[in-house]
């Protein structure tokens, strides 16, 4: 019982010190993998050892100890005696810098190495996949099976893509460094689309039983928050931050008594999370302060801001939505944008308008198989009266979607069309 | 999972007497901590009982009681409210705090979002629904 308790510890400690343990050994060590090999030789030494001395006073500070020692020991163990002078320069300034007393004082240079961490695990020499797993195992401290289980995919599979990963970055010589100034905007743009992703991922879930995963979502504000610290002078780290806590705040009320979802206009506002719709409505200000020109992730979260704010969807802003979505969709040109748009077109200025606007997006190549084409299709036709066709539109919308709650849904909507 | 962290009062508090500079910036500094690892969702420190007020409820008759309050130990000061993935992640950061001298921090759980999706079966999902309704009656 009690060294249960104690790994539950450990597992807690692990979770607040992984990333600045990782993030400080991968300055020293120039190499992500190796770092991460020895935080987690760190980790295995406090599972055996914590247990009997109990939990030291500064976990974080033990773990970079340990982990440092066994760098040093393998450092030397890689060099025999007689190969000892052929110790390259690079290896002995590691060898020197893994001996040096601890640095975990130096507060804000722990700080940028979680921040380089972020930029490294989000690097766009990687693939999405790749950036998703690497930036949850490494920076959100979840472990393969965790992250297997948010993606429902194997643990093979996570495993094989953090290594792939890792390799990637190595053979690329990706540095462990902050982006210039000029790259700056398009690293912070990869950043933030991994913790969205992530975000997504929880909120929607685009397959699965479930529709959604409260702890993706959890996993994604982390990171979120994480880099709004990190980089309080960029309006769209607080744009995204926004826009995840204004999304999240509602989650609770998106999902019903039997886990299917309900839709922004039945949802019971009373049930949205205030702490967050608050917090959402202040990380928004703060992105409207810095910069005059909105980016897309403070547009959407402008958008969602007008929802938590209104009480109902009848006293929705839903004249200043249209404008917001026109901004968003002459920055995208999205076609998802724009059929957003169109919905909420259709809530401004009617059902007619709404439907003008989806049916000029009929031939969209992007839309041909996303099943929120029809279903917004459906609704609107619904609302003219046009029940046949709705109910035809709600039937496409169901077999092209993938998430089963949602599905249902459709399903019962296109049922409801025929009565 | 959301914590709500509650900080006892003190003479000093209730005093309304600010706490030493190298204390604040302590605290500060901690907090920074708590915001940088995306865990703090919010923070407050409270004014002296002396500036609030007790209501009490018997029957139909209100009676305000106005502060101060005594048992200086029984009061809330402060408190925090933290995003953790466990109740021991949430104990490990508050073991980080800087306390002293023998005063006991409370962490309490919050109830919210996680009453639903993965923890919450429909049933119990109802159960609570049917817990609320009649709360709301009583």
């Amino acid at each position: 019982m009690a060294s249960s308790a104690t790994n539950r510890a450990i597992d807690a400690v692990w979770r607040i010190e992984s990333a600045r343990l990782i993030a400080g050994l991968t300055r020293i060590v120039r190499d992500v993998a190796v770092a991460e090999d020895l935080a987690q030789d760190a980790l295995v030494a406090a599972l055996e050892q914590w247990p009997t001395s109990g939990i030291p006073d500064n976990p974080g500070a033990w773990l970079m100890t340990a982990a440092k020692r066994r760098g040093i020991d393998d450092l030397r163990r890689r060099v025999t005696l007689e190969r000892k002078r052929e110790l390259i320069g690079r290896d002995l300034e590691i060898l020197q810098q893994l001996d040096q007393p601890d640095l975990a004082t130096q507060v804000e240079d722990v700080q940028d190495d979680v921040l380089r961490l972020m930029f490294m695990t989000c690097h766009p020499v990687l693939t999405r996949e790749a950036r998703v797993a690497l930036t949850l195992r490494l920076l959100g401290g979840l472990s393969t099976p965790e992250i297997a289980r948010a993606f429902l995919v194997s643990e093979g599979a996570v495993a094989q893509r953090v290594v792939r990963a890792k390799r990637t970055l190595a053979e690329a010589h990706v540095p462990f460094e902050l982006p210039s100034r000029d790259a700056l905007d398009a690293r912070v743009t990869a950043v933030l689309e991994v913790i969205y992703l992530v975000f997504n991922e929880g909120y929607a879930a685009t397959a699965g039983e479930r529709w959604i995963r409260p702890a993706l979502c959890s996993d994604a504000l982390r990171l979120g928050r994480m880099l709004a610290a990190l980089m309080p002078r960029e309006p769209e780290v607080h744009g995204l931050l926004a826009l995840m806590e204004l999304q999240a705040s509602r989650l609770r009320a998106r999902v019903g008594a039997q886990g299917e979802p309900v839709r922004l206009a039945d949802q019971d506002r009373a049930r949205w999370d205030h702490l967050l719709v608050q917090r959402g409505l202040g990380e928004l200000r703060r992105a409207e302060e810095l910069t005059g020109a909105l980016g897309p992730y403070t547009l959407q979260a402008a958008i969602a801001a007008c929802h938590a704010r209104a009480r109902s969807v009848e006293e929705t802003d839903w004249p200043r939505i249209v404008a917001l979505y026109d901004g968003l969709a002459a920055l995208t040109g999205s076609p998802v944008v724009e059929l957003n748009r169109a919905v909420a077109v259709a809530m401004a200025f009617g059902p007619e308008a709404g439907l003008e606007l989806v049916d000029s997006l009929a031939d969209e190549p992007a839309l041909r198989r996303y099943h929120l084409l029809p279903s917004v299709r459906g609704d609107l036709l619904a609302r003219l009266g046009r029940l046949a066709e709705a109910h035809e539109e709600f039937v496409r919308a169901a077999e092209l979607c993938d998430n089963e709650p949602e599905r249902e849904l459709l399903l019962s909507r296109a049922l409801a069309c025929r009565d | 999972m959301r914590f709500m962290v509650l900080v006892p009062g003190s003479p000093e508090s209730e005093a309304g007497e600010m706490p030493a500079t190298e204390a604040l910036e302590e605290m500060t500094k901690y907090n920074q901590e708590l915001v940088k690892a995306g865990v703090m969702l919010a923070g407050e420190g409270l004014q002296p009982t002396s500036k609030g007020a007790k209501v009490r409820f018997s029957g139909s008759e209100r009676t305000v009681i106005d502060g101060p309050f005594t048992e200086a130990k029984e009061i809330v000061a402060g408190y925090w409210v933290w995003e953790c993935a466990s109740r021991d992640e949430a104990i490990e950061w508050l073991k980080r705090a800087p306390f002293d001298g023998g005063v006991e921090i409370e962490l309490r759980q919050i109830f919210e979002a996680d009453d639903f999706g993965e923890q919450l079966t429909p049933e119990l999902r109802e159960a609570n629904a049917r817990l609320r309704e009649q709360a709301a009656q009583k």
